[in-house]
């Protein structure tokens, strides 16, 4: 660490750790963003979508992104890939599985050798949660977070305030404030504890004035899950936070994260499973959205999942959108591309 | 080795409630006098003294840290006791006591006796803590009388709890009889696998898995029990690095029912709490690992009332690159030696207003006390020549790069510390000067 950035303070301090200036356009966690930065993503996420493919292709003409994704991902890795591409990006995909990180190479030095490599900004999709403040630190380069551990996943939380706006407006939204989702509820229900997509919506969405209720069974909600910011309850009656609720996001039992829980799956199904009975009944009216995978049977039957209610497809669509705004704006500040891949930062 | 005469200082030493002007002549690795300022002059031109001027300066017994990693054998990498005892001697240390847990572990005498060789180079007195069990496993005892002989100054498998209750009541009486006392890590790890920081809305919040304050505090809870079922008076059970409010308690109620059971706390859990660790800053993690406020704060409470005997670092040194990786892959552990003198100053003394007798009780005279180190923790004629000079107005920063151990990991790093060592004497030598 640079000398300038140790900052001599008084003792006793009861809570002082060393902060890094992590790259400005970075985005590790949707605590980073202002409602101003929101409004921005969300204005060039429709500005390029609706943008000619062609003249599309020069926002970020050979620029160079890296993918890098220790866990296997579908959506999201393509989404970003996508948006990369479609912004005239070259993009390089590594794996764990088919690079040097089998043979025990840190995350650390990948970081280096990629910016060595020329990366401008780097994705990364990664198993330990906070693995992107270590890249962060190592390179100082742009880094989108596309999923750390049990942490969070920034773009999906964006991309379903999109999915979210765009269901209750019928419009293509922009600016944001702190009344924007005033007197909406959403329930976020399932395996909330293993969950980085619960944890970026419960960040993001009170801030913007909405209500969110979690609702799952205690080993997959923990009470404290409650502290987490304002606006945030815990309502383990599926059927009655649903009767509240005009969004319900399901999410999938992260069975690779279980680590030893012992869960009943069956009385699962039974309290929290969103199948068309329970929605017919609680729910008739509202947006059902699930980031995915979903596992058929389990969290959601198929009657709901390809159901009029369901807007999975739709979360996939808004995620191109909401990627491309992103990668533009990790690449466009006046501090990214080559001040950056120089190591030098802030 | 040449005769010191200490002159000038103002001499704070809690075995004998001294705390006055004095004079001080060290000589032949001991004290050989204490005496009024001027007194000892005559003395010391005979033994043709070396003069050190402490005016402006506590002069205070050296302090003693029951709980280090030196990580030798195995791991010099992170810090060899030549290194380890540098930083201890920069801190004001003059004993360090070295727990077992190096590769191959310290169950054995010739361990315990290899860790003491003059070849080790230590800058102090390393006194080693040996393993409790063989390999630290919990399985089978070691030897506790041939480890004392050795001079293993007490058991422990720390870091690796003893866990069966068979396993640690015969630990508890087989210590008993050596006259050594026990030291547990009180961790029930059974409720700790895959954790890596404080249980509580913070590790909700960063996607960590949470060690439960019940880790600790039925560990604590379990082992007094045992120690009360053994109605031998001479069991002594020490808890480690105690961080919380209710394990304290627990220790606090054994005392009350006539236990031998002490405690210490370390720096960081009366300084720092769990926000620390906010954008994963593996410098701040540890085990146990930093709490809630509320904890911290009962630590400083149960410090300034006199429940927390001793003050230890639990300097656990790491490699750069060990540090440098996922918060979740990072091991426990950061420095402490060359922090634990100015951060109690700072806190205790400037913002507690805890006199700096109690300061120096709680880091030299009650923990030579509570592993029993004759000689350690006083400057009474006769004890060791172990002295500590420091000035306690002086504000410095501490940077964890000029660090004299050979890890940096520290959340300390240009922190403002009050109280700078001028001078540390071991044995009789003067082994730092600023």
């Amino acid at each position: 660490m640079p000398k300038s950035q140790v900052k001599p303070r008084k003792a006793p301090a009861a809570s002082t750790p060393q902060v890094f200036a992590h790259h400005p356009s970075s985005l590790l966690s949707v605590a980073d963003l202002s409602l101003n930065d929101v409004s921005s993503i969300l204005k060039a996420a429709s500005a390029l979508e609706s943008e000619d493919p062609l003249k599309r292709m020069k926002q970020l003409f050979k620029r160079r992104v890296s993918l890098l994704f220790y866990e296997s991902s579908t959506r999201t890795r393509t989404s970003f890939e996508l948006a990369a591409k479609q912004l005239g990006a070259d993009t390089v995909l590594v794996s764990a599985l088919s690079s040097s990180i089998e043979k025990g190479e840190s995350l650390k030095d990948t970081g280096i050798t990629l910016r060595a490599l020329g990366a401008e900004c780097i994705i990364l999709r990664h198993p330990s949660s906070g693995a992107p403040y270590v890249l962060s630190r190592a390179t100082g380069l742009p880094i989108l977070n596309a999923g750390d551990g049990m942490h969070e996943h920034p773009s999906q939380a964006l991309l379903d305030l999109r999915t979210i706006l765009t269901h209750l407006r019928g419009a293509r939204p922009a600016q944001v404030s702190e009344t924007t989702l005033k007197g909406v509820t959403v329930t976020i229900c399932g395996d909330i504890f293993h969950s980085r997509v619960a944890r970026s919506n419960m960040l993001l969405l009170p801030r913007l004035g909405a209500r969110v209720l979690l609702s799952g069974p205690l080993p997959l909600l923990p009470e404290t899950a409650a502290s987490t910011g304002p606006g945030i309850v815990i309502d383990r009656d599926f059927d009655n936070a649903l009767k509240q609720s005009q969004i319900v996001m399901m999410l999938r039992i992260q069975a690779e994260r279980l680590a030893g829980l012992n869960l009943d799956l069956d009385e699962y199904k039974q309290r929290y499973q969103a199948n068309t009975e329970r929605i017919a009944a609680y729910a008739p009216e509202a947006l059902v959205m699930h980031p995915g995978p979903i596992i058929r049977g389990l969290e959601i039957t198929s009657e709901v999942a390809d159901g009029p209610q369901s807007a999975i497809a739709d979360q996939v669509r808004h995620g191109v959108a909401i990627r491309m705004a992103l990668l533009v704006r990790a690449l466009s500040s006046k501090t990214s591309g080559r001040a950056a891949s120089k190591g030098k930062r802030k | 080795m040449k005769p010191i005469l200490i002159r000038g200082g103002r001499v704070v030493d809690p075995s004998s409630g001294l705390d006055a002007d004095r004079d001080l002549l060290l000589r032949d690795c001991r004290v050989l006098a204490i005496d009024a300022p001027g007194k000892l002059n005559a003395a010391a031109r005979q033994d043709s003294a070396e003069v050190l001027d402490a005016k402006g300066l506590i002069v205070a017994p050296g302090l003693v840290d029951i709980h280090v990693h030196l990580r030798e054998p195995g791991q010099g990498y992170k810090e060899t006791i030549a290194s380890g005892t540098a930083a201890a001697a920069a801190g004001g240390f003059t004993t360090v006591c070295a727990m077992p847990n190096t590769v191959p572990v310290n169950d054995s005498p010739e361990i315990t006796r290899w860790m003491q060789s003059p070849e080790r180079n230590a800058q102090i007195r390393v006194f080693p803590i040996a393993a409790a069990t063989r390999g630290s496993m919990g399985e089978a005892l070691t030897e506790y009388g041939a480890l004392k002989a050795a001079g293993a100054v007490a058991v422990t498998d720390d870091g690796k709890p003893i866990l069966g209750d068979s396993i640690m009541r015969q630990t508890l009486q087989a210590a008993a009889r050596a006259g050594l006392p026990v030291i547990q890590h009180a961790e029930d790890t059974r409720m700790t696998g895959g954790c890596s920081m404080n249980a509580g809305a913070l590790a909700f919040r960063l996607g960590l898995r949470g060690m439960p304050v019940e880790a600790e505090s039925s560990l604590v809870e379990r082992d007094i029990r045992l120690l009360g079922e053994l109605k031998d008076s001479r069991a002594h059970l020490h808890v480690a690095h105690l961080s919380t409010a209710k394990a304290l308690e627990a220790v606090k109620r054994a005392r009350r029912n006539g236990l031998h059971v002490t405690c210490e706390v370390a720096p960081h859990h009366f300084v720092l709490n769990e926000d620390a660790v906010a954008e994963y800053n593996t410098h701040a993690k540890m085990n146990p690992p930093l709490r809630s406020e509320a904890d911290r704060e009962a630590m400083l409470e149960g410090i300034i009332e006199g429940a927390v005997d001793s003050i230890a670092t639990d300097h656990a040194p790491h490699a750069a690159h060990e540090k440098e990786q996922e918060f979740e892959r990072a091991p426990n552990g950061i420095t402490g030696l060359e922090t634990a003198l100015g951060l109690t100053m700072a806190v205790l003394h400037g913002k507690y207003k805890l006199p700096i007798n109690r300061v120096i009780a709680l880091l030299s005279t009650q923990p030579a006390a509570v592993l029993n180190l004759k000689g350690r923790g006083s400057l009474a004629a006769g004890s060791f020549a172990d002295v500590v000079l420091f000035d306690p107005k002086k504000q410095w920063t501490f940077q964890a790069s000029a660090s004299r151990s050979k890890s940096k990991s520290t959340p300390f790093d240009g922190w403002t510390m009050l109280g700078s060592v001028a001078a540390t004497i071991s044995e009789g030598r003067i082994v730092y000067r600023a």
